[in-house]
């Protein structure tokens, strides 16, 4: 499998000459199966670029496979070129909408309304369709196989383990830690520190030894406590949770939009400072990354 | 007991519960925290979880095949780490939208106090697991099964108007229990029927035979059950609130035996049955009237 990033930045996208190295495009992530399969986590941003460098190779065959329908993660979906020329097939797969009781076509319809885009779903080109998840059902992409797990944000978010022909990665998507919404003490607290420590048994064990783990890493430890509940995770997290399940090589994504590239390495050489025994590689997210697995 | 419901009538009452609104304290308590960005998780699953509506729906997600859990999620509060409590905030916003229940449908049967008797009800069977059956069941699935217990009886008024108002009538004039003047006029009592939606919803079984055994001395006995029936008969015995089923004295002979012979002396262990009494009565809106 090979892994190029081309989006790493959470919430907005931030260009300019404070984000230049890491990049400031929103997620997205392309995988390639041992077959060349396409595979796209999130439509953030960053998916434009990407669409640009698949120009050349036409017709292209797409899978899209959306963590969670936040703006970051599905902004740049409406500009993914291939969309718009006869000949390419996308496909998009995505979690069912509880709120909106809807599959993950809902996306798709609700960006290119009148109010927000000049083009209509009905006036798209190419070929596509929609497969609305069921978590822990594998999706097979080729040689790939796609599996989505649910982790912890404002909004149902899928994760998604892919394997090929031995090797095999993790997105976390967007993913808090889970918490005790009870204080130490309170009625409700043990029961639901059982319920915690069983659900992040059941996540570890779905994440697996992984060759390849990418984790929502967007606070320090300082600054989670004023942002515990948005829904991310911090390096020190991300760094224990790649220890847990022994990953091979972790990368610290969905950098805090207002984190400058000095910044950044700042926090992450702190984070790594406090894990002296860690065992494997960690990178920072950095758009243009590319990794063989 | 068999059911002589016709497979139209099943597909009826299975669809209801979409349009079934919650009670009208818990909508009126999430419309209000809502609208604090920064209200508390623990305060919002305080309020779904005396709703025996909401409780339902958002039980009724989190259990379907969507999630493919391995084991079955039995409280609100196991739901939230799942799902996340913004997810759960926007589910209940969305059932609050439905409207409320209103306190009187056309059969007659007073929601409120139906309401105070799930919730007494589920109080007790929660203390009851904690104080005689320890180790044997876990006390907030018994007070999940206090709360729906009777949610058959909701679905009944709410969609089965003119039958069940006959059943309470029949109950009333000849001196019977609901369940069995249920059973005459609609063809199923409300301990089927609110199994038989437990069932389709994939909660878990103990709590789905819970529900549909709670009239039934025959069935195998369980600590879960055993809460339950106990929860119940102190609570009508003490008409905490009334959910069309008056207490009759010769009941006691059904007490499971976990708890000895006398009932008294179960009241006496269980606590200050008056305080549980009174946090009931302040979600469920009524007074000092039972």
């Amino acid at each position: 499998m090979k892994v190029r990033l081309w989006g790493v930045r959470g919430s907005i996208a931030v260009p300019g000459p404070r984000t230049v190295r890491y990049g400031g495009n929103t997620t997205c992530i392309e995988v390639r199966g041992d077959d060349d399969a396409l595979i796209v986590l999130d439509a953030g941003t960053g998916i434009f670029p990407l669409a640009q460098s698949l120009l050349a190779h036409l017709p292209v065959t797409a899978h899209i496979f959306i963590t969670h329908t936040h703006w970051d993660h599905i902004q740049g979906l409406p500009f993914f070129i291939p969309i718009f020329i006869p000949g390419n097939t996308i496909r998009l797969y995505g979690a069912f909408d509880l709120i909106a009781q809807r599959g993950i076509e809902h996306v798709m319809q609700v960006q290119l309304q009148f109010s927000y885009f000049p083009i209509r779903e009905a006036e798209l080109k190419a070929r596509i369709e929609y497969e609305t998840l069921s978590v822990g059902v594998p999706v097979t992409v080729g040689e790939a196989a796609v599996t989505p797990v649910l982790m912890n944000h404002p909004v149902p978010d899928l994760g998604y383990r892919i394997e090929c022909n031995g090797k095999s990665l993790f997105f976390t998507g967007d993913h808090e830690p889970h918490y005790n919404i009870y204080s130490p003490g309170e009625e409700g607290y043990d029961e639901y520190q059982a319920a915690i420590e069983q659900r992040q048994a059941e996540l570890d064990a779905a994440i697996g030894a992984v060759d390849l783990l990418i984790v929502d890493s967007a606070y320090t430890s300082e600054e989670y406590p004023h942002k515990r509940g948005w829904g991310h995770g911090t390096f020190d997290s991300a760094i224990e949770l790649a220890k847990r399940v022994g990953a091979k090589r972790l990368i610290c994504t969905h950098h805090e939009p207002t984190r400058s590239d000095d910044d950044l390495e700042r926090v992450f050489n702190e984070a790594l400072a406090r894990h002296p025994d860690f065992g494997c590689e960690i990178l920072l997210a950095q758009e243009g990354l590319e990794i063989t697995l | 007991m068999s059911s002589q419901l016709t497979p139209e009538l099943e597909r009826k009452l299975t669809t209801a519960v979409e349009r079934m609104p919650a009670f009208p304290k818990s909508v009126q308590a999430i419309l209000e925290m809502t609208r604090n960005v920064d209200c508390l998780p623990k305060d919002l699953v305080g309020v779904i979880e005396k709703d025996p509506v909401m409780t339902v729906k958002i039980l009724r997600v989190i259990n379907s095949a969507y999630y493919g859990l391995p084991n079955k999620i039995t409280s609100v509060a196991q739901s939230v780490v799942y799902l996340g409590i913004n997810t759960i905030k926007n589910l209940a916003l969305s059932f609050a939208a439905v409207g409320i229940l209103p306190r009187f449908s056309t059969t007659g049967f007073d929601i409120q106090k139906y309401l105070l008797h799930s919730l007494t009800v589920a109080f007790v069977a929660r203390l009851l697991c904690e104080k005689f059956a320890r180790g044997e069941a876990d006390p907030m699935d018994c007070y999940i099964a206090g709360l729906l217990h009777d949610f058959g009886k909701v679905v009944f008024t709410q969609f089965l108007s003119i039958e069940f108002m006959k059943s309470l009538a029949i109950a009333v004039d000849f001196d019977k229990p609901l369940h069995i003047a249920e059973q005459e006029t609609i063809g199923a009592d409300h301990a089927y029927v609110g199994a038989l939606l437990a069932k389709k919803w994939q909660f878990a079984e103990p709590l789905v035979e819970c529900i549909r055994d709670h009239h039934n001395p025959a069935a195998a006995p369980s600590a879960m059950m055993d809460c339950l029936r106990m929860a119940d008969m102190i609570c009508r015995r003490q008409a905490f609130g009334d959910a069309g089923n008056p207490w009759r004295e010769e009941e006691l002979s059904q007490m499971p035996a976990r708890f000895g012979g006398e009932i008294e002396s179960v009241i006496a262990k269980v606590g200050d049955l008056e305080k549980i009494l009174a946090d009931a009565q302040s979600f469920a809106q009524i007074g000092t009237e039972r």
